[in-house]
């Protein structure tokens, strides 16, 4: 089986997220240095193979105790991953947008998109505004965490209870509410494609505002393109033109492009390219 | 605006804002949040 160069990047971003393997089998937690700094993607630090810190949690945790501290550190990282790298995140390197799009790859009837789903696409901004921002200043809670976050579920909870009884011990009323989140959010994913990426992640909705002018970002040259909207068909999140704040960058509309109009920045994708093998 | 000014703007920005982050200890809380289990996180609460 062969697999894409965009497939084989997001396994290997998921794996070097996650490789303090030993922490698997011991129920704890990486507390080394390296989790000063952020991993782009959705990736909890919770999980006992993380060996960065989640920029989403570090963020509202930074907001948390901005009473004390302007959070210059969390502002400043977020601003130049997102200027860096854009929505390429969610494409390449994010380990819960692979497995939706693993899950996704389950032989089923698909939900396809529509003006239901992009209607549903402004959603990550109203839950970015309240849960990452709002709760967090106003109340001192974490709110995506708490409440919402799938990846606390599947790569913290699950794990360390697995391997640790005093963790297992204390899961109560919270751990069932956000499991049921987590379970329903990966069912859908079965028949919805990234349905967390497109409706959901305040990450994602962060990298948008940066998607137009981040140094990797997606380009149609406008003299080459026939407005066929062919790119825009064969898209599978809700865009409403290559490189937009829904694009994820993940380039394969490059391959149906007739008039080759379609290229990657900084690096480019050649015509008939599929970067994800199917 | 030049989208690559704009673009370098903003990477500027962000390593000032950084550099500023770590002299004032902003990793050291980062590190000090990432080295403990977070409870809201894996729903204990």
């Amino acid at each position: 089986m062969k697999i894409g160069r965009r497939r084989l990047t997001q396994v290997i971003a998921a794996v070097l997220y996650n490789c303090n393997f030993t922490g698997f089998a011991s129920g704890s937690i990486y507390k080394g240095e390296l989790k000063n700094a952020c991993v782009p993607g959705l990736n909890c630090y919770s999980c006992p193979g993380a060996v960065g810190s989640c920029p989403l949690g570090s963020l509202q945790q930074s907001l948390v105790s901005s009473k004390y501290r302007v959070p210059y550190y969390m502002l400043g990282m977020i601003l130049l991953l997102g200027a860096l790298l854009g929505r390429f995140v969610c494409g390449f390197l994010c380990p819960f947008g692979l497995l939706q799009e693993l899950l996704y790859k389950i032989p089923t009837k698909k939900i396809k998109k529509g003006k239901w789903s992009r209607a549903l696409s402004y959603v990550k901004y109203v839950v970015l505004a309240v849960f990452v921002m709002v709760i967090p200043l106003a109340s001192a809670v974490p709110g995506f965490c708490k409440y919402i976050c799938p990846q606390g579920i599947i790569e913290g909870a699950i794990p360390l209870a697995i391997a640790d009884g005093d963790v297992r011990a204390m899961l109560g009323k919270l751990f069932s509410f956000k499991l049921v989140i987590a379970v329903i959010i990966i069912v859908a994913a079965v028949f919805i494609f990234r349905v967390f990426c497109r409706f959901i992640c305040p990450l994602g909705a962060i990298y948008s505002f940066f998607n137009r002018v981040s140094v990797a970002r997606m380009e149609v040259d406008e003299a080459k393109c026939t407005h066929c909207k062919a790119c825009v068909r064969f898209c599978k999140m809700d865009i409403k033109k290559v490189g937009d704040a829904e694009c994820i960058q993940c380039g394969e509309c490059a391959g149906v492009c007739e008039a080759c109009a379609i290229a990657r920045k900084p690096l480019t994708v050649k015509k008939g390219e599929i970067l994800t093998k199917e | 605006m030049n989208k690559k000014l704009l673009t370098g703007g903003l990477i500027i920005a962000g390593i000032i804002l950084l550099a500023v982050g770590i002299a004032t200890g902003g990793a050291s809380d980062v590190l000090n949040k990432a080295i403990r289990i977070c409870y809201e996180c894996v729903g204990i609460g």
